[in-house]
């Protein structure tokens, strides 16, 4: 590693870079704080206006965003718990523990994370219609709740995190695995068990074409179904529409500035062991 | 497996002195103690595997059964075997091209240009910087939106009478362009979403990789008098290379399933990716052919295309690795 000392070009390019990260975001509130007429009038606005919880209250009651909200803090919350506890016990087993065929399912583990989900898609739709899931949270639940990624994430931090003394020392006082998980692995693996989380979570939250297959707008969609929703001109009213991507963002935005940290602190471990 | 015998087992001299009672629940404790070692593994890793057979292998099996025969999303039990028709249709159908095509381009117009601005960011990240934390989540921030309210919030920006991008080229003296319908100009809009979304976090992913360039490389690279340029040329890009094709395959999958920005760019988000088909992209028309036009059997032919395609490219790019490391 190398520090060289940043010169004024390099932080004013680095604003740019910000600007630009950041402004399709802000403009997303002035927009949404408008009226359709104004958004039809060149120049676009630069500055906010009144409307803004007029628009969020209608994007709320008639595109289902409450509905969204809820369902997706549900389904989000449900499947980064799944994927953090299911990720931490493969990934110890996988880490520390001896067994027969481990290298080779290991190797399988990492495999599925070349084959993207979309092409299960329609078999996939089929097995929810049959089991009469289309439109209920199980359907967006179930299919994400195991993750490759997290399980080889949870692996390599394991792997450099957990001291196999420590693993044996609990076997040799008579500990069962499951005891060796609850008072050793776990303690162990709760910053990482932290970061997946939260990285299971963005993803869950923003997660998008099995969603607009599987749930409705009018039945219990998620946040990207009642977005895409508005997008079709369900209201048809830019500014309604701009709330309703507020809303829907917001949520994600205020984990972000809680524990942004964290989530670059992971996205760059994750990195340079992957 | 060496500690396990060991320690566990109990001495029998322990189990003898012991009752009858003491010296079988003994026994069974151990013997309890050893499935425990055996099996235990094989408990903790079944989810992952239970769960992916069940949603992830059986799906993909199945699409390929599925694409021998004509199923209709109205009533997905009763299915006709028709062969490999859905294929022949598929390799005769000009919107299967198009769409190929479209998705070539703007993967290459959203991958490129990605990879290549963050890797430069990540660049001036690794300087040392007062607020650096700052920076990093600023530029992570994209990451967070969702394809959904990044896409609609684009849609207006690229609006073609009122949107900002179009007024402020018209400030530069350009003519307002037609984002929605131009062809090349629909894709490179496409491409933008993906563009802001993703390379904060490529950025990261290589500010990760250069933070563990030794820094010897770096001064020898100064006492051989390489200029700042010629360092991030020699040592820095070097040295990212697994990096780089890591994110390349990452990408390369991505472009290849984009699907959420080229049906929300188009007004009414209707499947058909623009009134001349003209930024469909492959995922898209998947969607189309199951979702819209309810032939559940063709999806699942162009599914098992796109599979084909991605493993031509992994081909591809083995190839090209292999050539580069036996350089």
């Amino acid at each position: 590693m190398r520090a060289l000392r940043a010169g004024r070009l390099t932080y004013a390019v680095l604003g740019v870079f910000t600007l630009g990260s950041l402004f399709p975001l802000v403009w997303t509130a002035i927009a949404a704080s408008r009226n359709s007429t104004r958004l039809a009038r060149t120049p676009p606005p630069f500055w906010f206006g009144g409307n803004l919880g007029r628009n969020l209250s209608v994007a709320w009651t008639d595109a289902n965003m409450g509905t969204a909200l809820l369902n997706t803090v549900i389904v989000a919350g449900t499947v980064a718990a799944g994927t953090v506890v299911f990720s931490t016990l493969a990934g110890f087993a996988f880490a520390r523990l001896r067994f027969r065929g481990s290298r080779v399912l290991l190797a399988l583990v990492v495999g599925t994370m070349l084959i993207p989900p979309q092409l299960s898609v329609v078999p996939l739709y089929m097995l929810i219609a049959e089991l009469s899931w289309t439109d209920r949270l199980q359907a967006v639940v179930l299919p994400t709740l195991v993750s490759a990624f997290g399980v080889f994430f949870m692996r390599q931090y394991l792997a450099q995190a957990l001291p196999a003394e420590l693993v044996e020392a609990a076997r040799t006082d008579g500990a069962s695995s499951l005891r060796i998980v609850w008072h050793v692995v776990f303690p162990v693996a709760r910053p990482a068990m932290a970061v997946l989380g939260m990285l299971t979570f963005v993803m869950a939250w923003n997660d998008f074409f099995w969603p607009i297959v599987a749930l409705t707008q009018n039945g219990s969609p998620t946040v990207q179904v009642a977005l895409t929703g508005l997008g079709r001109g369900y209201v048809p009213d830019q500014s309604v529409i701009m709330a309703g991507a507020l809303l829907g963002t917001l949520p994600l935005l205020l984990v972000f500035l809680l524990f942004g940290r964290q989530i670059v602190g992971g996205i760059m471990q994750g990195a340079v062991k992957g | 497996m060496t500690d396990e015998t060991a320690v566990l087992s109990p001495s029998p001299a322990r189990t003898a002195r012991k009752g009858e009672g003491e010296g079988r629940r003994q026994v069974w404790r151990s013997r309890r103690y050893r499935w425990d070692v055996r099996f235990g593994p094989y408990a903790f890793v079944a989810p992952f595997f239970l769960f992916f057979a069940a949603f992830g292998l059986f799906p993909l099996l199945y699409t390929g059964w599925a694409a021998l025969h004509q199923v209709e999303l109205t009533d997905p039990d009763s299915m006709t075997w028709v062969g490999l028709k859905n294929f022949t249709r598929l390799w005769d159908d000009e919107f299967f091209w198009n769409a190929l095509r479209n998705t070539v381009t703007i993967g290459l117009l959203s991958t490129v240009p990605q990879l290549l601005i963050a890797l430069g960011l990540a660049h001036l990240l690794n300087y040392r910087l007062r607020g650096s934390a700052f920076f990093r989540v600023a530029v992570l921030t994209p990451y967070a939106t969702s394809v959904a309210a990044a896409t609609l919030v684009f849609v207006l920006l690229f609006g073609r009478d009122y949107g900002m991008v179009n007024w402020a080229l018209s400030g530069l003296g350009f003519g307002p362009v037609d984002w929605q319908n131009g062809p090349l100009a629909s894709q490179v809009a496409v491409s933008t979403i993906v563009v802001w979304r993703w390379t904060g976090y490529n950025a990261l992913i290589y500010l990760a990789a250069m933070q563990a360039v030794p820094a010897e490389l770096y001064e020898s690279a100064e006492l051989d008098g390489a200029s700042r340029w010629r360092q991030f040329l020699h040592v820095t890009v070097p040295s990212l290379r697994p990096t780089i094709f890591f994110t390349c395959v990452v990408s390369t999958i991505g472009a290849t399933q984009l699907f959420g920005e080229p049906l929300l760019f188009n007004g009414g988000a209707a499947a058909t990716g623009g009134s001349d088909h003209q930024f469909q992209t492959l995922g898209l028309y998947l969607y189309e052919q199951g979702w819209v036009n309810l032939h559940l059997g063709r999806a699942s032919a162009i599914a098992w295309a796109m599979f084909l395609i991605l493993l031509l490219i992994a081909g591809a790019a083995r190839l090209l690795r292999g050539r580069g490391e036996a350089r």
